[in-house]
């Protein structure tokens, strides 16, 4: 009988905070500009300059440490970990090692097989290296400091799940969190969240952990599910054959679906950590503590349960509602303002969803403002313009954010009540279809849809359509 | 000595400091640390149990900036001082295989 | 009294009387360095153009009344690891030969607020590391009391050009005795001013929570203006101290009556040349007579601070130099096959012997299995120290000794028994492991003609009792001959 064997996944994920500048110094952390336009004397490791460390930043990682059940640091510190690589412009990371500011946290994860917690086992604050971009043509790498200093925060897990589906499940919660909290968006294609995956397997019914590998450059959940089963695939193999898992670090090729060691001779992996002298201990008072507490926002759980009882909206369209932060920030706003909290609800779920899903895009792409769509749904219900009206405007809300309002009136959308303009189309109409109307009055009900199509057409969708029924049928009486 | 240095650790030692010696170098580096290590192992005639590391003199805490945009574009200037640079980037070898 | 001779002040003065102008400042001390440079050698780079430039707006600024201070138009030189905009700026290593900094330091920016006018960069130990200026990767600096003899380090080429009347002040920076220890061979005087006084900004780091600028001149008066002048509170450094005082004037004062001075007996061992010994003690003797009360007692822990200091310095410095690899500024090796071969020839032909040395010993005791041992071993005695100087403090302002067991060696005597060098710093290195400030002056000559320093420790932020009894010293010792045997 061959031998059952269980996997034990720990996650170290990096999260890029939402500050406007970098950690320790005052650079812009903006996506998008020309390489080494966003640094200055700190960021790029010129001799004799020195870190200062951004508040916001301590904030942030207190916040994310305390919506995940986390014990805060009273008394926190920076450490060095050294080592060298041309994207580490002091060949020295300034990050937390000995002290770091939060500490024994838990998230709770929905599974098929029920809920279960998972434990943090440390968050810290560090600086993000620069970018490096390889030129074949020169047959050399070359340097952008601009992403050097960025803040982040490393969540590290305890080694307490056991699939990649607890894995990504753990992933969207810690996602969901910290994009309520404001403090990243948290985008794993564009390296705003990043996870390496600690991986070892056991027989089951074992006590001890086996020897486990770190798998780096996973920049999707399909990424990270195919190398969780690809790694949890090699290192059975290496078991049965009688062999050993060795410790090491491991990089994933996502078009070859196959991990290699990244371990050479010059990569020593002793980081010589030692307190960071250039910096000061970072004290956490009671006050300061109780302030960010008290800035907590609303995190989905709650939402979830408030969505369903203030706004009666039903489980699943809360889930989806809440399923980002945008969409639960864009559906609060539009109800505040026209306070129809359902048909706001309708809107994001479906036409909004339609135009997402159509634009290849996420909810945290959306452009368009509460206000146009709460002011849609109003001259919609007004009766101002018809359905299919309204859904035309939509798109244009969607993708240009135009002001509903004026967008109706400059192209004259508005629906026609006008009985006596209305009663003279149709009577033409009337005319100009004998034969429709022969079949209709011979019984093919039919035909008065052809009519009242030709009457739309001619009105340019703009007719009240049941004032239309009404008339049509009326003169064919 | 009491302090034997092996090749096998100035070779490591090396590799972490980013340091080429040559073997006249590496027996000279074997020597010196040896002794510098045996005089600094007088630290353990002292009793430190229960005493706290102090990395700081001073016992200041909370140095903070705010998170304001303040610096511009020094670009040039500092990459005047790079060995080799390509495209407003700081070139380097090759870092991947 | 020629130019050489004078002191900052009294140049100051001249200016602000009309006497002489900046430029005329200037244009003097360049001549020195063309005269006394080629054998000296303190100077890495003199900035003739960019000084005469400088000197001709600071002149218009004293002119017009805009600069008034007491060093508005005086040239100061800048040993070269502090960062000066545009101007090269090498540590005196090959690893930086080219290196020209984008920004200038805190301490330089606040000296040229003050309208003193930079002439150049002083010669050094290497990355600050060693005790004689001889492992600067730019040639020697030579003592100008006798060119046979170091001038001491690693501040050497600041101490020297001050001593020769190159120039009549400049800064240096203390990380072990830096300041102190050449400013006792060259027969100077300067100050190293509490941790956190003066902005560490733009001074290339060596062990980061020791290091420290400081002035260096001829006379106490100068030093305690030079230190009102560059001292602040810099948000840029998070290390930076908001003082109570920037007033370090105010204590220029002749009067030590009552002033309690200890003088550690174990300081007075074995090691300590006698002739040193006695200037210190004779010196001790004068402060007693004009009404400080002097003893004897026993600081302690004095022969722990040497090897403390060499794990702390060398780890922070093992991290601090990692910076140099030939990607983003200075030195990179000619030729290489790939990355990790381009760091390695780029890091060992650009550093000299002494750097690779301690860069050996701090990457080895931060090292994975030995960062107990050794590292916070070290910081645990560091703390043991602060408490042995506290206790001290309890009871002394001032804590009297010599700066150096011996007067300047011989070039060459040193460097072949790098921890006999190490030795010396021993009545030094505790003020920077306790973050104390310390001040250095003459107090006598030896049999050989070589100076001999005395130094004076206090209490954090307690400058005003060094700079005090200094003064009060000085008075009675009289102006220091500054001009050396050399003709």
């Amino acid at each position: 009988m061959s031998k059952q064997y269980e996997t034990v996944i720990g996650l170290e994920v990096h999260v890029e905070l939402a500050t406007k500048t970098k950690i320790f110094c005052s650079c812009s952390t903006a996506f998008g500009g020309a390489p080494n336009t966003h640094t200055c004397p700190v960021c790029t490791g010129m001799p004799g300059s020195l870190p200062v460390l951004n508040k916001k930043v301590v904030e942030y990682a207190m916040a994310v440490g305390l919506a995940t059940n986390c014990t805060i640091t009273r008394h926190s510190k920076f450490d060095r970990k050294n080592y060298f690589y041309p994207d580490n412009p002091q060949n020295y990371q300034i990050s937390q090692l000995y002290a770091p500011i939060c500490r024994d946290g838990y998230v709770e994860i929905e599974t098929e097989t029920g809920s279960k917690k998972i434990g943090i086992h440390e968050i810290h604050m560090e600086e993000d290296a620069g970018k490096l971009i390889h030129d074949e043509w020169e047959d050399c790498s070359l340097v952008d400091y601009n992403r050097s200093g960025v803040p982040l925060i490393e969540i590290v897990s305890e080694p307490d799940m056991r699939s990649a589906e607890e894995v990504i499940a753990y992933l969207d919660k810690l996602r969901l969190i910290i994009q309520y909290l404001g403090a990243s968006d948290c985008k794993l294609q564009e390296g705003s969240m990043r996870a390496d995956v600690n991986l070892s397997v056991r027989e089951v019914g074992a006590k001890e952990f086996g020897t486990r590998t770190e798998m780096k450059n996973l920049n999707s959940f399909k990424a990270i599910g195919r190398a969780i089963e690809g790694e949890r695939q090699r290192q059975i193999e290496l078991l049965k054959e009688g062999r050993q898992v060795i410790q090491e670090t491991r990089r994933w090729d996502d078009n070859k679906e196959s991990s290699h060691a990244m371990r050479s001779k010059e990569d020593a992996q002793d980081y010589r950590y030692f307190p960071e002298p250039d910096l000061v201990p970072i004290d956490i008072s009671e006050e300061w503590l109780e302030e960010i507490k008290a800035c907590q926002p609303e995190l989905r759980t709650e939402k979830l349960k408030r969505y369903k009882e203030e706004f009666e909206i039903p489980e699943y369209d809360a889930q989806i509602l809440t399923g980002s932060k945008q969409m639960a920030d864009m559906f609060e706003a539009a109800t505040a303002i026209c306070k129809k909290p359902k048909k706001v609800s309708n809107w994001l779920m479906v036409e909004t969803m339609r135009l997402l899903k159509e634009a290849g895009q996420e909810p945290e792409d959306m452009r368009f403002s509460p206000e146009h769509l709460a002011k849609l749904i109003e001259l919609a219900d007004a009766g101002t313009i018809n359905s299919s009206v309204a859904k035309e405007v939509f798109e244009h809300i969607f993708h240009e954010d135009v002001d509903p309002e004026k967008y109706v009136e400059e192209k004259g959308l508005k629906t026609v009540n006008d009985e006596g303009a209305l009663r003279e189309t149709i009577e033409r109409i009337v005319a100009a279809n004998p034969q429709s109307v022969a079949d209709y009055k011979g019984g093919k009900e039919k035909a008065l849809g052809f009519l009242v199509g030709q009457t739309m057409k001619e009105m340019k969708g703009k007719a009240n359509p049941g004032k239309v029924n009404e008339i049509l049928k009326e003169l064919l009486k | 000595m009491a302090n034997i240095i092996s090749d096998e650790t100035i070779e490591y030692v090396g590799i972490l400091a980013k340091l080429e010696l040559s073997d006249e170098e590496k027996e000279a580096a074997k020597k010196d640390m040896g002794r510098m290590l045996d005089y600094i192992d007088k630290l353990n005639e002292l009793d430190t149990a229960g005493v706290e590391p102090m990395s700081h003199v001073f016992p200041v805490s909370n140095v903070f900036r705010e998170d304001q945009v303040e610096n511009g574009d020094d670009r040039e200037e500092m990459l005047a001082n790079a060995p080799k640079v390509k495209d407003g980037m700081y070139m380097v070898p090759k870092t991947v295989e | 009294m020629e130019f050489r001779e004078m002191t900052a002040a009294e140049i100051g003065q001249k200016i602000k009387a009309g006497e002489m102008t900046a430029v005329d400042a200037v244009k003097a001390a360049l001549a020195e360095i063309k005269k006394q440079d080629e054998v000296l050698n303190s100077f890495v780079t003199v900035d003739e153009e960019g000084a005469l430039k400088r000197a001709e707006e600071v002149q218009k600024s004293i002119d017009s009344g805009e600069l008034t201070g007491p060093l508005a138009g005086v040239p100061i030189a800048i040993k070269d690891n502090m960062c000066t905009k545009g101007l090269k700026t090498t540590c005196s290593s090959k690893i930086l030969y080219n290196f020209e900094p984008t920004y200038s330091a805190e301490a330089v920016l606040n000296l040229e607020k003050a309208g003193m006018v930079v002439i150049g960069k002083t010669n050094m130990d290497e990355f600050a590391m060693g005790s004689t200026t001889e492992t600067s990767a730019f040639g020697v600096t030579r003592n100008p009391w006798n060119t046979e003899h170091v001038p001491g380090g690693s501040s050497g080429g600041s101490c020297a050009a001050v001593a020769s009347g190159e120039t009549p002040c400049a800064l240096g920076s203390d990380t072990g005795g830096s300041i102190r220890q050449p400013s006792s061979f060259c027969g100077i005087t300067g100050i190293k001013p509490t941790y956190g006084t003066v902005s560490r900004y733009g001074l290339i780091a060596y062990g980061s929570s020791l290091d420290q600028i400081g002035p260096v001149a001829k006379d106490v008066t100068d030093c305690a203006l030079l230190l009102e002048a560059i001292a602040s509170y810099d948000k840029k450094d998070s290390t930076s101290v908001k003082r109570e005082s920037y007033d370090f004037t105010s204590a220029l004062k002749d009067d030590v009556k009552g002033l309690r001075i200890g003088i550690p007996r174990d300081y007075f061992g074995e090691g300590l040349n006698p002739e040193v010994a006695a200037a210190v003690k004779t010196a001790a003797k004068v402060l007693e007579e004009k009404g400080a009360v002097v003893e004897e007692f026993d600081l302690s822990l004095v022969d722990y601070a040497i090897p403390a200091y060499y794990v702390i310095a060398s780890a922070e410095a093992s991290s601090n130099l990692a910076r140099f690899d030939g990607v983003k500024y200075g030195y990179r090796t000619e030729e290489y096959e790939g990355l990790h071969n381009m760091y390695k020839k780029t890091r060992s032909e650009g550093f000299g012997p002494e750097v690779k040395r301690r860069i050996m010993l701090g990457s080895f005791v931060l090292s994975s299995g030995y960062y107990d041992a050794y590292y916070l071993k070290a910081l645990r005695t560091k703390a043991l120290i602060r408490q042995a100087f506290d206790r001290a403090f309890e009871k002394y302002d001032v804590i009297l000794g010599p700066a150096a067991p011996t007067t300047a060696p011989k070039l060459g005597e040193s460097l072949s028994d790098p921890l006999q060098m190490y030795l010396g710093d021993v009545y030094t290195i505790s003020a920077n492991l306790a973050g104390l400030p310390g001040i250095c002056l003459p107090c006598g000559m030896d049999t050989k003609g070589l100076p001999i320093g005395l130094q004076l420790l206090g209490d954090c932020f307690k400058e005003e009792h060094i700079i005090r009894a200094a003064y009060a010293y000085e008075c009675s010792r009289g102006r220091a001959a500054f001009e050396g045997k050399r003709d």
